[in-house]
């Protein structure tokens, strides 16, 4: 606590409310950062990496570095993260972890690996908090009329290599991904785009331009099992689907014309005799048209 | 504009070494009291926008479509916004059940939150003051303020994300991708368009940035990167003509198609705070924040005037808004796509270097900026010349339009009629048709009574 707190600029001594926002912020990163490991799902565990991410940047804001803080919030937590939540988006809302191992050997890997990092991550961090004594912002900021242009000082002349050597690695990054995903796009290319499709349509390359028939004006019905019919009153052959066209037929039981309920499938003995009071000639009509749709094609 | 400017940059370069500039001093010295009732007031302020904002717009672009617009609710329907969000307020919440709940429910308070929080640094006036207490119309300033509203726009399209991913349903999600997609890029644009203004006032801080437009507004002075930032806040806040997020011709409601009640209710608020944020935000940039022009520069002295200055600039923003929601269709997503990343994002480029040489040119001291300028104004005329000499390109004739196949298509000499003869004629049948209608209707009622009285 009192090695990270000593950068800040009113000295060595660490403050009351650098203290409580301290206290207060290191839990929560820390919850978010076991959050993002624990959590099932995958945009769970994004938001738990903004959660960190977010308490880091107000750490970085109470340490006196309010430009580090806010650059923290709009480039992590604004573009990158939302990035990744682009991604996790596109993978479907219920993809969460799998448990089936398809590489090889590759939790064996990841455990060494990973506890090589820890070890590593250790023994620096450790023997920064031991041997380094902090500088403290104090050397940098005042100097400079205040942490913006202290950063930029110090980027713009002492790292300038550092900067811009970054700055080209990103660019290469960028135009790779752009290589990339125009190598997907050449078939349409070569298909000579929109225009060209169309002339190719109109000249007959796909048999048909139109999209083909719905029920249309002189149907009866609007089921996809139910043909459109032509002016004349035959049925246009377009407008039938292959795939119904296949499928067998099987005739459906009757229901008894004079009984709305014979459509819902309960036994007779339950509707009792509450059939006989519905009125004859008015259910006849639609019982009869609800049958024939049900049972697919009829020519 | 030189003189001056050199002046108060070093004005302010010696206050800076001090450590605190002025704004900084008096809002340093606030009691708890005073901080209290600004945030109470910054958020009543908000909310009191929102309200004004909704039913101002639906009465100007009313107006726009030559129709009156909500005139039932209070003195000439002023207060409909306000019923409108209590009716919100009391209807049913509906949580989907595919929705995702924890998510589903902190998405708009995601959204909200943010939009306040970038209020708290905008310089809303000058010195004034409260109950005897000298401060300055702000809550707090910032080294960095300009970033506390990036950073705070940047968060509160979490909101809109997630939300439309917690919806569980196609549509919103399809927004939710949208919005992510546009808030990326045009937060890009937006931040370049900053960069300019704050190589001229040489501070992040917004009330040193309004302090430095005091011999110029920045409007006047940069006004690529004005024009670049009035498109860019169109799009970050997903208003219109960039509304994809919410297309109701495409994605039915957009990314909040599944909620309802106070969440719905929130999301609205968000979307008017962000824009009168960002409109606020806008004036604090490039029209000298609070500071009246030059015939009224007298009234300067009085920060509440300023305070009135802000507002009367803000609602020039915010009536640019209601404008182009009355007047533009909303662009296709290539389009908007385009726009952002082929147009605005390289022209921001550009005018960064140009800002910068000049900038560079002049600290330099290597010569005089009076021979700069001409020197630029001949190259400009030289280029203008030239381009109005160059003919123009020939348009190839238009081919003769060959059908490729026997599909029938219309004449391309197909004469339309003129509709307004025909709809004439239907105005003047219509009472004899309405009158038709309703013997023929009577007709019906008279013989199913017959059939009652019969069975």
């Amino acid at each position: 606590m009192n090695v990270l707190a000593q950068g800040a600029p009113g000295g060595d001594a660490v403050s009351v409310a650098e203290a409580v926002a301290f206290w207060i912020l290191g839990p929560i990163a820390l919850a978010g950062a076991l959050g993002m490991v624990f959590a099932r799902n995958a945009v769970h565990s994004a938001m738990w990496l903004v959660l960190t991410m977010l308490s880091l940047g107000a750490l970085y804001m109470a340490q006196g570095a309010p430009f580090l803080g806010f650059v923290q919030i709009i480039v992590y937590t604004g573009a990158v993260m939302m990035l990744f939540l682009f991604v996790l988006m596109l993978a479907g809302r219920d993809s969460s972890d799998s448990v089936v191992e398809v590489l090889r050997g590759q939790r064996v890997a990841a455990l060494l690996f990973g506890v090589g990092l820890a070890v590593l991550l250790v023994a620096t961090v450790g023997r920064a908090f031991a041997d380094v004594t902090p500088a403290g912002l104090a050397a940098g900021g005042s100097n400079w009329n205040g942490n913006v242009p202290g950063i930029g000082q110090l980027l713009f002349t002492r790292y300038l290599l550092a900067f811009e050597l970054t700055s080209a690695l990103l660019i290469t990054a960028a135009l790779g991904a752009m290589v990339l995903a125009y190598a997907q796009t050449r078939a349409h290319v070569r298909r000579g785009g929109q225009r060209a499709m169309v002339e190719a349509r109109l000249r007959g390359d796909p048999a048909r331009i139109a999209p083909l028939p719905g029920p249309g004006v002189f149907a009866t019905a609007n089921s996809v099992a139910v043909p459109a019919v032509l002016p004349d009153g035959s049925i246009a052959a377009d407008s039938l689907a292959e795939i119904i066209d296949r499928t067998e037929v099987r005739p459906a039981p009757e229901p008894a014309p004079d009984d709305a309920h014979a459509l819902t499938g309960r036994p007779l003995a339950e509707r009792g005799g509450r059939g006989t009071s519905v009125e004859g000639g008015s259910t006849e009509g639609s019982a009869g048209d609800g049958s024939t749709a049900g049972t697919g094609v009829h020519r | 504009m030189n003189g001056a400017e050199v002046m108060w940059a070093q004005s302010t370069w010696v206050l800076a070494q001090e450590g605190m500039t002025r704004t900084q001093e008096l809002l340093a010295d606030d009691p708890l009291w005073l901080i209290l009732l600004k945030v109470v007031g910054l958020f009543g302020l908000g909310v009191l926008l929102t309200l004004f904002m909704i039913n101002w717009e639906r009465k100007v672009v009313a107006r726009m479509q030559q129709r009156p617009g909500p005139n039932r609710v209070g003195p000439n329907g002023w207060l409909q916004s306000l019923a409108d969000g209590l009716k919100l307020a009391f209807k049913e919440d509906i949580m989907p059940v595919a929705a995702d709940r924890r998510i589903y429910f902190i998405a708009p308070v995601i959204s909200t939150i943010p939009a306040f929080v970038a209020f708290s640094v905008i310089p809303f006036g000058g010195e004034v003051s409260i109950f005897g207490e000298p401060t300055v119309l702000q809550l707090v300033d910032l080294p960095v303020g300009v970033l506390v509203v990036l950073a705070c726009s940047s968060i509160g399209v979490y909101g809109i994300v997630l939300g439309g991913w917690a919806s569980g349903s196609p549509y919103p999600l399809l927004a939710a991708l949208r919005s992510a997609a546009q808030v990326i890029s045009y937060e890009i644009a937006l931040g370049l368009s900053v960069v300019a203004v704050i190589l001229y006032a040489g501070s992040l801080s917004t009330a040193d940035i309004v302090a430095a437009q005091a011999s110029g507004w920045f409007g006047w002075l940069l006004v690529p990167s004005f024009v670049v930032f009035v498109i860019a806040m169109v799009g970050e806040t997903n208003r219109a003509p960039f509304d994809l997020p919410e297309a109701e011709s495409e994605l039915v409601g957009g990314f909040h198609t599944e909620y309802s009640s106070l969440k719905f209710a929130l999301f609205f608020l968000a979307e008017y705070v962000n824009m009168v944020t960002v409109s606020a935000m806008a004036t604090t940039l490039f029209l000298g924040g609070g500071q009246w022009p030059w015939p009224l520069s007298f009234l300067n002295a009085n920060g509440w005037l300023q305070f009135v200055a802000f507002l009367a600039k803000t609602f020039l923003f915010l009536f640019v808004f209601i404008w182009l929601r009355g007047t533009l269709p909303r662009f296709r997503y290539d389009q908007f796509m385009r726009l952002g990343w082929k147009a605005l994002v390289p022209l921001s480029l550009l005018w960064i270097l140009v800002v910068f040489a000049l900038r560079t040119y002049r600290v330099s001291g290597s010569g005089d900026v009076s021979v700069l300028l001409i020197t630029l104004g001949i190259v400009l005329a030289a280029l203008l010349t030239v381009a109005f000499l160059v003919p123009d390109r020939q348009r190839p004739d238009e081919p003769e339009i060959e059908l490729a196949s026997d599909y029938p298509v219309p004449p391309l000499d197909l004469a339309v009629p003129d509709p307004a003869r025909p709809r004439r004629r239907a105005v003047a049948e219509a009472p004899e048709r309405r009158r038709r209608r309703r013997t023929v209707a009577a007709g019906a009622s008279s013989s199913t009574a017959n059939r009652k009285s019969e069975e």
